[in-house]
């Protein structure tokens, strides 16, 4: 084998390697979006975020307008603190609520933001003060019993 | 005039493990610029000697010195320098399978100097030349029959000019021809290159055309050292033995074993051993 | 009298099966210092890289086709198998995101590493295996070259650079595969195809990790094939059994160590 033949092979072969990766990396993952734009951070506490992930998509209007980046817990408060990564080029005035909501119906779960109508916009670090956390199916279920009994019971009690 | 032998060796011992000693005390001297050989049995230990004088093996008791420097005191980067001024030449050849000829003798040229390309292709010529195969440059080795592959594994191991060469069985398996350049070379090798040369073998002819002096080794001790014509002359009985080829001496012909009638009386084999435990019953 | 050659005998068995235990034991410890010995003198193989290079092209290149060919055909079949599953509960569209996945994080690192491990790894320990047989290796000690500088290093790390590339390149010819079979020949609908696999498989923890899975099966595959040829006993049936225990262990590692790294990597749920 001639030096000169092995070594564009192996030149062809690395490349084709890389060319492989570069395609899973943009065609099949996700790099093409997000990872690498420009993003702020903010903040916002929840008393129940259920199942929300870290890279959970942040949609506003149904669109994808960033990513959760961290879930933490506030030892202090007994609440979840959640950091957003928002597309710098979306600007959301300061008193934007956030919404824990289910895509579907048992679906993976995500967080609304609902624009407030501040003049001021949300600037890196800032937090949130206006969120709703996440349906918990379980908690729904005995509220709904509990109304049932309290409705059986008034039913009762009323006769 | 005397100089330092190239190799000294002193009551040296040797096992692979604690139970199988395969040298004892053996001692020898070798002078520069003399060719020496170590003569005997397969499996007498003049491999392993070979072997302990190249760094290869320690050496369990004893003091072995070669080109001047204690061996048994060398850490790894010391007996790869002495091994730089030493050649070796296998049994086969060893030649490299993947390489040309060419580059298989300047195998130590590239690894261990900086020359120019086209003065190693003068020297790596050179050497091919002194051994006849210049033609044979641009040849795998699977194209080499057994006495070109060895000419050109010679040609390798003198690609530096080595002070001492060691030949391990040069001459097994080789057609006459071939044999008789094998020796040549080795003879006149050493005289033009001014080397010390150990040929290690059991062929007694062209190793006795060749040497200088002679060691006989059998069961791991030298029985005998001394000139050929001194060897020829010999009443020693092992060295008779192996010079004049006899099937029976001090190295018996049959490998030990019971009487002759145990093996040919069926029953009287099985009676000669101890009493097998009772299967039944 | 029948119990005590039952006793000799169990005694004898459990003697060999201890003796059988430590020796293993005995080569694994071998088998790691000659790994460490191999990294401390890897710098010949990177200064004069042309060795290397050599050394890709045999084991890297050389996989290629059965690597390209494989990675379609796995990929055609996951889409075949995916879309039959999947048809039955409706989700159909999610055919893009099964064969991505699993190629990605598991069938890519683990199926080329074994057949990297029966082509390349049996063709490194065969080769190593025949150098020292022939004493190639020792006249390269006796001329003063390091032999596991010169010979082995090239070729661990020319296994070690292959192993993530051809992985994915067999990832990226199986979702390929998986396309042709789903998109062209069955009809799975191509946006949904490949805009739900964007939106599920995730750069750093499904495709790095599968490329951090496939250095390390390169590590093993490669570190097992060099001993096994350094190793191997100078005579035809030394060398025919290294090479089948190249490829033997070597499988068996590939398929320990992704359930290690399967189970590190891929626990699911929320922050680490």
């Amino acid at each position: 084998m001639k030096r000169a033949t092995i070594d564009i092979w192996v030149g062809i072969f690395v490349a084709a390697g890389f060319a492989g990766l570069l395609f899973l990396a943009l065609k099949v993952g996700n790099l093409a979006s997000f990872s690498t734009a420009q993003a702020y951070q903010v903040q916002a506490k929840f008393a129940n975020i259920g199942g929300l992930k870290v890279r959970a998509p942040i949609k506003s209007a149904g669109v994808v307008v960033g990513r959760v980046s961290s879930v933490m817990f506030d030892n202090e408060s007994y609440e979840a603190i959640v950091t957003f990564n928002v597309d710098a080029q979306y600007k959301f005035p300061r008193d934007t609520s956030a919404k824990i909501l289910t895509s579907g119906l048992l679906g993976e779960q995500y967080v609304g933001l609902e624009a407030g109508g501040d003049g001021v916009m949300l600037k890196q670090g800032d937090r949130l003060r206006l969120t709703q956390s996440a349906v918990v199916l379980e908690n729904l279920i005995s509220q709904f019993l509990f109304n049932k009994a309290a409705e059986g019971k008034e039913g009762k009690d009323g006769k | 005039m005397a100089s330092a032998p190239i190799v000294e060796i002193e009551n040296v011992s040797f096992g692979y493990d604690a139970g199988r000693p395969v040298l004892h005390g053996v001692s020898l001297r070798i002078e520069p610029g003399s060719v020496v050989g170590i003569m005997g049995q397969s499996g007498c230990g003049k491999t392993t000697l070979l072997r302990i004088i190249a760094g290869w093996l320690k050496a369990g008791a004893g003091r072995t010195r070669v080109l001047g420097e204690a061996v048994e005191g060398l850490d790894s980067k010391g007996i790869f320098a002495l091994r730089r001024k030493m050649g070796m030449l296998f049994q086969f050849g060893a030649l490299f399978t993947d390489m040309t000829v060419f580059d298989n003798v300047a195998f130590q040229m590239r690894e261990h100097t900086d020359l120019p390309a086209d003065l190693v292709s003068d020297l790596v010529m050179l050497k091919l030349e002194a051994v006849g195969l210049r033609g044979a440059a641009q040849l795998m080795p699977s194209a080499l029959s057994g006495g070109m592959a060895r000419r050109v594994a010679l040609a390798r191991s003198i690609a530096l000019d080595p002070r001492l060469m060691l030949y391990d069985e040069p001459f097994t398996g080789l057609d006459p021809i071939s044999l008789g350049v094998i020796a040549r070379l080795i003879r006149t090798l050493n005289d033009s290159l001014g080397q010390t040369s150990i040929v290690v073998s059991h062929d007694v002819e062209e190793c006795f055309g060749i040497v200088d002096y002679v060691y006989f080794v059998s069961a791991g001790r030298i029985v005998a050292q001394g000139k050929p014509q001194e060897m020829r002359r010999s009443g020693e009985a092992f060295v008779k033995q192996f010079v004049r080829g006899e099937p029976d001496g001090p190295i018996p012909f049959h490998y030990p074993a019971p009487g002759y009638e145990a093996d040919l009386d069926g029953a009287g084999a099985l009676s000669s051993l101890p009493a097998a435990p009772a299967i039944h019953g | 009298m029948a119990e005590r050659t039952l006793l000799a005998g169990l005694r004898q068995w459990l003697e060999s099966l201890g003796h059988m235990a430590s020796s293993k034991i005995w080569r694994l410890g071998f088998a790691a210092r000659f790994f460490v010995y191999i990294l401390l003198h890897s710098g010949t193989a990177f200064r004069r890289f042309g060795l290397t290079i050599r050394e890709i092209y045999f084991a890297g290149v050389l996989s290629l086709i059965i690597i390209l060919v494989s990675g379609l055909f796995v990929g055609m079949v996951l889409g075949l198998q995916g879309y039959d599953t999947l048809q039955r509960y409706g989700s159909s569209e999610a055919l893009g995101i099964l064969v991505a996945l699993s190629l990605v994080r598991e069938l890519g690192p683990v199926v080329a590493g074994l057949l990297f491990a029966s082509r390349a790894g049996s063709a490194i320990t065969a080769e190593i295996g025949l150098m020292k047989a022939t004493e190639q290796i020792a006249a390269m000690e006796m001329m003063a070259v390091d032999p596991i500088a010169r010979v082995v290093a090239p070729r661990f790390w020319a296994g070690v650079i292959s192993m993530p590339l051809l992985a994915a390149l067999f990832s990226a010819m199986g979702i390929f595969g998986g396309y042709l079979v789903g998109v062209q020949l069955i009809g799975v609908d191509e946006g949904a195809f490949w805009s739900q696999m964007q939106s599920s498989v995730d750069v750093r923890e499904d495709i790095m990790n599968g490329v951090i899975k496939s250095v390390v099966f390169g590590v093993a595959v490669t570190w097992i094939a060099v001993f096994e040829g350094y190793d191997a006993p100078p005579t035809a049936e030394g060398v025919s059994g290294a090479t089948t225990r190249t490829v033997v262990t070597s499988s068996l590692a590939i398929l320990a160590l992704d359930f290690v790294l399967t189970a590190l990597m891929f626990t699911g749920g929320n922050a680490r």
